[in-house]
């Protein structure tokens, strides 16, 4: 049934269903071209997506783009990966040997030298302007790539430490509360999975009847996106009960978890291709913290200590799970750290040259695109910022960045305009 | 501004010393951060360690500098037997040199750990050289082959530094999380364990580590054991701690005193040493740089140094009269505690 709001805006309009146009009744009706069309359409619907977030703005001289013997070089060196003439920092070592899996891009100006600003850029593609709200990749991704039979959240960010969880509506913008992030504080899953003792399965299913009948009586007249959004977490919230197991890590092999490593950020990568591998369109994996005004070359050891075995080994898990292909992994924060090294051996914020990495889905392992100076504080070529990794982001998981969302009717790009792709890295 | 070579012989002997009235007498420029720093054991040179890889000597007389150039990355520790210095790296590297050598080259190179080495020492009788390293491990070598005699395991997080006790049969390591381990050196066992966890904290809102005993040392005696670092961490990433030095009672083993500086300073002490007379001094930086001393008997400092930046290391001269500081603006500045006057 075609869904109507009470609101009765078009903004709703372009729903994954009909940006993937059709579904599989819908092929009998198509032409030869349309059905290659169709099935292409298809295939991105089972692309995914997985950011692993190094908050606080990791360094790219401790990273991807390595300076040795400058005066902003640090003490590490550059060592050789597995792809001839690519080097990346010491600390990386794991990391290194899987480089053939990998593009770097090294020319990163997003000029935006706050977390908030940074992270929003990183996130949307665009620079926070007041008036303006830019759904997020993951919320982006949630629609054009979900399946809406699949009762897990499109959207899921792991967070270390036991912050707040739930729903982050602001995330979606104008697509609306159903795409927005769900936050997992630890890698816990949602609160209250098991149904209470107390409560006999014939009440709860009582409960849950008298539920929706009013509910749908609501509906009748009220109905917004709201209201849709608060009917689909209940009715999602009852299949995950049902698969709670996702979120159960013991039922991984013991040498595998061990591989991932016995810490946080381990535990929130494997959870992570859990959760990918069950449905989960976007996740997203935070590790903290990488914000090291004050002594950042001891402060990266033990970060990219723990980063480096476990990232290697999700990349390692994904290929062996024939996964790869088809995520898109990328290692992002919200900006770089200053090739000047400051007086209590830290380094600050740097948004104007700066390095990602990414791997899976429609990238060119091996690639390196864009280059800075002798010392880093400056791209001297190829010079991309956050709305070219945007496009990027699309056209590696097969889709068109230059098609529109609408919002109250008003066509939006769905990636800036003013930008476009990083086709160096594409494969 | 040169030291007059009568100054030096003047002051040695230990004489009478008054830090209150310390002040800069020699400013010894390089054009890159330094990072730690120890006179030669003649007195005739200070030797730093820099951030553009290079070690600097500097005769102090005259301040002619040399530079040896041989190490792929920072260095911060050295050490001194017979006529050889030992500079360590954030390599894993120990390179060996010819002390006063004119035209410097490293003699030998020693793999010594896996990463950073952060700390060298050399036993009393000049017969054993230490090192220690984010290996997590202790390392004795030969000082004269280089070969290595012992190591020593046990610590579980990356080794800060180490110190030999002055009666030369024990060797103490200390790392990132306060861990003191005392080694028989002799046999190679660990006789005791103390606790210096004060100089540590885990930032559960950054999810680090901060802390580490970054510098340490024995009084002359031996009675007493000097740890500095950071304390009281509020924000790791920032800094956000004070400075200070854990004095422990080596025939107990236990902590007897938190010193800390008499005004509010943040940031962290980077290195200590204990004075002839029985006063101790630790500079360090944070919000600028600053040398503190205190006596042992008093938590807070009688006096209070403020330096033009960050300090990163300090050393005493043999003569008792000189200490040495290297900065982060590229200088390492003598400073004399026993100003002319007094040695009149």
């Amino acid at each position: 049934m075609k869904p109507f709001y009470a609101c009765n805006s078009l903004e709703h309009a372009v729903s994954r269903r009909h940006f993937l146009t059709g579904s599989a009744a819908g092929l009998g009706a198509l032409g030869f071209a349309d059905m290659i069309r169709a099935s292409g359409e298809i295939e991105r619907r089972n692309k995914r997506v997985l950011v692993i977030y190094l908050a606080g703005g990791v360094s790219q001289l401790e990273t991807w783009d390595p300076k040795p013997g400058t005066n902003t070089g640090g003490p590490f060196q550059a060592i050789p990966t597995n792809v001839t003439g690519v080097h990346i920092c010491e600390l990386l070592p794991h990391t290194a040997r899987h480089m053939h899996r990998l593009a770097l891009i090294r020319g990163i100006n997003t000029n935006m030298d706050d977390h908030g600003g940074g992270a929003y850029i990183m996130m949307t593609g665009r620079r926070r302007n007041p008036g303006e709200s830019y759904p997020h990749l993951g919320a982006v991704m949630s629609k054009l790539l979900g399946d809406e039979n699949n009762p897990l959240p499109g959207y899921i960010h792991i967070t270390p430490g036991s912050g707040n969880g739930g729903f982050n509506r602001g995330d979606a913008a104008f697509l609306g509360p159903r795409y927005a992030s769900v936050t997992l504080p630890d890698g816990n899953p949602p609160a209250n999975l098991s149904r209470p003792n107390t409560l006999s399965e014939l009440a709860d299913a009582q409960r849950n009847d008298l539920r929706e009948r009013l509910n749908n009586r609501f509906m009748q007249t009220r109905r917004s996106a709201d209201t849709e959004a608060y009917t689909t977490s209940y009715d999602q919230a009852a299949q995950v009960m049902q698969r709670r197991s996702i979120f159960d890590l013991s039922r991984e092999p013991a040498h595998l978890r061990e591989r991932y490593g016995n810490h946080d950020f381990g535990r929130h990568c494997l959870l992570a291709r859990r959760l990918l591998e069950n449905g989960v369109t976007f996740a997203k994996v935070s590790h903290s913290n990488y914000d090291t005004h004050h002594e950042n070359f001891d402060f990266h050891i033990e970060q990219l200590g723990e980063f480096d075995r476990t990232f290697a080994t999700l990349l390692d898990d994904l290929a062996q799970r024939g996964m790869l292909e088809s995520t898109l992994v990328v290692v992002m924060s919200e900006f770089g750290r200053t090739p000047t090294i400051n007086r209590n051996l830290g380094r600050d914020h740097w948004s104007r040259a700066w390095s990602i990495a990414a791997a899976g889905s429609g990238i060119q392992g091996g690639a390196v695109v864009g280059r800075t100076n002798d010392n880093g504080t400056a791209v001297v070529d190829r010079q991309v910022n956050g709305g070219h990794l945007f496009h990027t982001y699309f056209r590696a998981l097969g889709l068109n960045p230059t098609r529109n969302h609408y919002a109250g009717g008003r066509p939006i790009p769905m990636a800036d305009p003013q930008a476009s792709a990083i086709s160096e890295i594409l494969s | 501004m040169f030291i007059p070579r009568q100054v030096i012989t003047q002051a040695a002997g230990h004489g009478p010393v008054k830090p209150t009235r310390t002040r800069l007498l020699q400013e010894l420029r390089h054009n890159s951060p330094l990072l730690g720093c120890r006179f030669d054991p003649s007195g005739q040179f200070v030797f730093a360690g820099a951030q553009d890889n290079s070690v600097q000597r500097w005769e102090i007389y005259s301040g002619r500098k040399t530079a040896f150039t041989g190490h792929q990355s920072w260095v911060r520790a050295f050490a001194f037997a017979g006529n050889k210095v030992y500079s360590a790296d954030y390599n894993g590297k120990i390179l060996v040199w010819q002390t006063d050598a004119e035209i410097p080259t490293p003699v030998q190179t020693i793999e010594a750990h896996r990463g950073w080495v952060r700390a060298l020492a050399v036993s009393p009788d000049g017969r054993l050289l230490a090192s220690c390293g984010n290996d997590n491990l202790v390392k004795l070598w030969n000082p004269e082959n280089g070969r290595l005699v012992r190591e020593l395991a046990g610590h579980e997080h990356h080794v800060y530094n180490l110190a030999f006790h002055p009666r030369g049969e024990f060797l103490v390591s200390a790392d990132l999380r306060g861990g003191l381990r005392q080694w028989n050196v002799a046999q190679g066992t660990q006789t005791r364990t103390m606790d210096c966890s004060v100089l540590f904290r885990y930032d559960g809102t950054f999810r680090a580590d901060h802390g580490g005993i970054r510098g340490m040392c024995f009084s002359r005696d031996g009675a007493l054991l000097a740890c500095t670092g950071i304390t009281n961490v509020t924000n790791a990433f920032a800094g956000v701690g004070n400075p200070a030095v854990v004095l422990f009672d080596w025939k107990t083993g236990m902590r007897t005193r938190v010193l800390r500086p008499q005004a509010n300073f943040q940031g962290t002490g980077w290195g200590v040493v204990f004075h002839p007379s029985g006063f101790v001094a630790a500079a360090g930086g944070g919000q600028g740089g600053a040398l503190w001393f205190w006596q042992t008997n008093q938590d807070n400092s009688f006096h209070t140094v403020t330096l033009p930046t960050n300090a990163r290391d300090l050393d005493l001269h043999k003569d008792g009269n000189l200490l040495a500081i290297p900065f982060f603006d590229g200088a390492v500045r003598i400073y004399d505690i026993a100003p002319p006057h007094l040695r009149l």
